[in-house]
């Protein structure tokens, strides 16, 4: 440490109004714009629609001015801005359907929306510091773990298009592996502080890595069985992915040893590998992969081939929104939904998209960064990261790079589970936000000071 | 464990180089290529959504589209019903655009062409709507409606050339069938239809000018030979050469008859011109013989046969056999064995020799416009081959002359002009009658038209006369609507 800051320490609460009422006004362009390209009229309804959407996030933005005011002012209006996008597109594609209000995924999305808010600035309200979080350590990994279980649970466990990831009571059906990411980078936050000693120090060094002692391989094994059972039993190849490469990067972030990282690749093109020996629907994901436009593939799905040649109409500046036709493709408006932006706005926009999704994650990296406890800073970390392999597994489904796994796109996809999911990260992480922000001296002791890691000055400049 | 962190946020600005990389390749460098795909629904909506270009002859359009009040906005329609179906080809919701200038034009008229990219740009910068390039065929309509008439309900195919630029003057192929069918909105009509033209044992979608089996071009072929002849230097049109009753050939038990009882000449010898006047077989299978395989083929190729065309619809390529033996030759220098040609062809050869022996690339396309009829683009008539000189041109000339003034050809006389032509008859095997071909040219001096009738299943075995009487009368009309006679 060289020098103290002298100037004192800015909230930045109304850079974050500002740029919330740019996020709202880009929202509500896209909004009129689609309306218009469709009807050619300006939405009926729009300035109650307006209003809604300025109570809340305002409201939020408030909840986070008394309640975390030096959280990161970038957040929340990136999060609105993206969910505001999603729900654009999915009106936007309900219109093409002819979906009545009633019957509307918007509508639905909407609801959903309103209620992630409301619930995620609940955390925020209730969760004054997020080392608290650390007590529910064994709790939070149970959670998880019935979570993951419960749609293979006969009568509430709910198969759709292949893959048993939800579960129904009555009307209503949820996604539990979108809020088990969470709940489980706490759980590994939690477990990952208490070790981390044990699993970065002993060991023996072989070609000049220092590799883990075998007892100590427990720990990484039980999540890799855990993600291949999720892969096996539910045909879920995305969570499978997410959840182990979120397990292994907190195990690198906590122990620094680039060994784990090697381990956990080597388990998972083996699990992987096998896999794709002993399952037909992975030979099949493969395939489509490989070669989209094969007669074998397009016999049995097109999707691939439909949201390619979509993204081609998009081109570079795309066809405008409401003016392409996105809803050519089958889930347009949930696993597709980056084609049908790339589609409408262009190769432009969907860079503009993920450039969103970086910032947020980057945002996410410097929160950890900043905080002073170790739990803060792997939980943090663990949350940016797993929003980051998230977008990467399902653009690079779309986009060829890695085959298709049914995951959503945070904020931007249709489904409320994940929704609620993202948003509550979100909150998380402006909470730790609050905490790496704030000068010094307003930071109350928590409840682990003594196991704090170092830290680095990064946010004030 | 900030330094891990560090190194995660390079992982993560990895992860999404390699997305903002894939998004980059799809949208923008195999962009094209995939809205080309034939499977491209958006590509085929989009296309409709356009107001797709006319298809025009001498000001009249053949294909045009006309707003319908369904899902695809646009109706192609195609006033001419099934007198222009393999000049336009069909533009079907169900089937794509193929058969003709429809498919082979497909991104001038959809408007997707790289050659009306900055029209696109402007049109797109005055909010004008956006439409397709209009195409002004060289179809002469007149001479496409004498053709259509004349072959009637025959088997067959006519094409008419200007000899001097190549242009295509009409292009008939019978039988034909009405392109809207295929064009309906309506899918299980379109089906039914496509069934059935598909299943139909005369197959009316094939355009039989260009494509199809091709046909063995019979005595026709003896313009080709007796040009190699002249060429050669070794013969002149009066050169006597034998001509026989029957051509004994050798290494086989089979010999080469006349097709009329008889030798062609006093002592067995017969004059050049005189052996094409009466389409001896035996002087052409001498000569074929005589001039050896290279130098017949070689002639074959000087004329455009095995060269690849395009109309631009795709030419199947005419051929002479790789390899002849001398009872080959002698059978190929009379247009049988193997020899197998396109009447687009057989007309490139007359158009040849009427035009001092230059022959020029055929082409359909005279002149591209937009939707408000600027020119965008006109053809140039482009010279394909020096077949022969100009003085083996000058000959032929008067040979084929002979034909049309006292030989087979008679049918094809216009009175108060000079006629070149040859008559030809094409063995296609036994106990099935004959090919009846007719090509040739007018003026003979100064030609405006050069024409191929090929009429299938039309002649009289044993007599190259008859075949001449019913190609030769289709050639003569459709010079005549040319010539304004």
């Amino acid at each position: 440490m060289s020098t103290v800051s002298s100037h004192p320490p800015r909230t930045r609460r109304n850079v974050e109004l500002v740029l919330l009422l740019l996020a709202v006004g880009i929202v509500v362009l896209a909004y009129v714009n689609v309306s218009l390209a469709v009807n050619n009229e300006v939405p009926a309804g729009l300035t109650t629609q307006v209003v809604g959407l300025l109570v809340l996030a305002v409201g939020f933005h408030l909840v986070l001015r008394f309640k975390a005011s030096y959280a990161d002012p970038v957040m929340l209006p990136i999060a609105t801005l993206l969910n505001g996008l999603g729900l654009v597109m999915i009106h936007r594609l309900d219109l093409a359907a002819g979906r009545s209000i009633g019957e509307a995924q918007g509508t639905r999305q909407l609801m959903w929306s309103a209620l992630s808010v409301v619930i995620a600035a609940g955390v925020l309200w209730f969760l004054r510091d997020h080392r608290v979080l650390r007590r529910y350590t064994f709790t939070a990994g149970a959670v998880a773990f019935v979570l993951l279980l419960l749609p293979l649970l006969p009568g509430i466990g709910r198969t759709v298009y292949g893959s048993r990831i939800w579960i129904g009571l009555g009307p209503f059906t949820f996604q539990p592996g979108e809020v088990a990411k969470i709940v489980l980078a706490v759980f590994f936050a939690g477990y990952l502080v208490q070790t981390r000693d044990a699993l970065s120090l002993a060991g023996r060094k072989v070609l000049g890595f220092t590799f883990p002692r075998a007892r100590d391989l427990g720990p990484i094994l039980v999540a890799w069985i855990l993600s291949l059972g999720i892969l096996v039993f539910e045909t879920d190849l995305g969570s499978s992915l997410l959840l182990f490469g979120l397990f292994v990067v907190m195990l690198y972030v906590a122990t620094e040893r680039i060994s784990w990282i090697a381990i956990g690749l080597a388990l998972f093109s083996v699990g992987a590998y096998v896999a794709y020996l002993l399952f037909g629907h992975v030979q099949q994901r493969v395939q489509f992969w490989l070669d989209p436009f094969s007669p074998d593939t397009l016999a049995v799905s097109d999707q691939l081939a439909k949201g390619l040649m979509g993204m081609a109409a998009g081109g570079l500046l795309g066809t405008g929104l409401g003016r392409g036709r996105p809803y050519l493709t089958p889930f347009a408006e949930s696993d597709y939904i980056i084609p049908s932006f790339g589609e409408e706005l262009g190769l432009v926009g969907l860079f503009a998209i993920l450039m969103l999704y970086v910032l947020l994650v980057e945002r996410g990296l410097r929160t950890a960064l900043g905080v002073r406890d170790g739990f803060g800073k792997l939980l943090a970390a663990g949350l940016a990261f797993s929003v980051a392999l998230q977008c990467f597994v399902v653009v690079g489904g779309v986009t060829r790079v890695i085959p298709l796994t049914g995951l959503t796109m945070p904020f931007l996809s249709a489904g409320g589970s994940s929704l609620l999911a993202n948003w509550s990260l979100v909150a998380l992480l402006l909470r730790i936000s609050d905490q790496a922000r704030r000068p010094v001296a307003e930071v109350r002791s928590g409840p682990n000071a003594t196991n704090d890691a170092p830290t680095e000055v990064v946010a004030v400049r | 464990m900030n330094a891990p962190i560090r190194r995660i946020s390079t992982l993560v600005a990895l992860l999404f180089a390699a997305l903002l990389l894939s998004s980059t390749w799809i949208q923008f460098v195999q962009a094209k290529e995939l809205q080309e795909r034939p499977d491209n629904r958006r590509t085929l909506l989009a296309n409709y959504a356009r107001e797709r270009g006319q298809i025009l002859v001498g000001g009249n359009p053949i294909a045009r589209s006309v707003p319908s009040d369904d899902e695809l906005k646009w109706l192609r329609t195609y006033p001419g019903k099934d007198l222009y179906s393999h000049i336009t080809g069909y533009y079907s919701f169900t089937y794509g655009a193929g058969g003709g200038i429809e498919g082979a034009e497909d991104a001038l008229l959809s408007g997707s062409s790289d050659k009306l990219f900055y029209r696109r740009v402007t049109d797109i910068l005055t909010g004008k709507e956006q439409s397709g390039a209009s195409l002004e065929l060289t179809i002469n309509a007149k001479a496409q409606a004498a053709a259509d008439k004349a072959l009637g309900n025959q088997r067959g195919a006519v094409v008419a050339l200007d000899p001097k630029t190549g242009a295509i003057l009409a292009m008939v192929s019978h039988p034909a069938y009405d392109p809207s069918v295929l064009s309906s909105h309506d899918t299980a009509k379109v089906q039914a239809a496509w069934k059935e033209l598909n299943a139909d044992k005369s197959r009316p979608m094939v355009n039989r000018a260009i494509a199809g089996n091709l046909y063995p071009p019979g005595s026709t072929f003896k313009v080709v030979t007796a040009a190699a002849a002249l060429e050669s230097g070794k013969f002149t049109e009066e050169s006597s050469i034998p001509g026989p009753a029957t051509l004994d050939l050798p290494l086989t038990t089979t010999n080469l008859p006349n097709d009329f009882p008889g030798a062609c000449g006093p002592n067995n010898r017969v004059t050049l011109t005189r052996a094409l006047e009466i389409s001896c077989n035996t002087a052409f299978g001498w000569l074929g013989m005589e001039l050896g395989a290279d130098e017949f083929r070689s002639q074959a190729a000087k004329f455009g046969i095995g060269d690849r065309i395009s109309v631009p619809m795709t030419v199947t390529p005419s051929s002479v056999p790789a390899e002849l033996n001398a009872p080959q030759l002698a059978q190929s220098a009379i247009g049988q064995y193997d020899v197998r040609m396109t009447p687009l062809q057989v007309a490139m050869i007359s158009a040849g020799v009427a035009n001092n022996g230059i022959v020029m690339k055929p082409y359909l396309v005279g002149r591209v416009t937009s939707s408000d009829l600027e020119t965008i683009d006109e053809a140039s008539p482009e010279q394909m081959s020096q077949a022969v000189s100009a003085d083996t041109a000058g000959a032929l000339t008067r040979m084929m002359q002979k034909v049309v003034e006292s030989g087979t050809g008679t049918a094809a006389q216009i009175s108060g002009v000079s006629v070149a032509g040859k008559t030809g008859t094409a063995q296609q095997g036994p106990g099935q009658p004959p090919h009846a071909w007719f090509t040739g040219f007018a003026p003979a001096d100064d030609a405006k038209v050069a024409v191929a009738v090929v009429v299938e299943d039309g002649g009289t075995a044993g007599n190259e006369a008859a075949g001449g009487r019913v190609a030769a009368p289709i050639a003569k009309a459709v010079m005549e609507a040319v010539l304004g006679r």
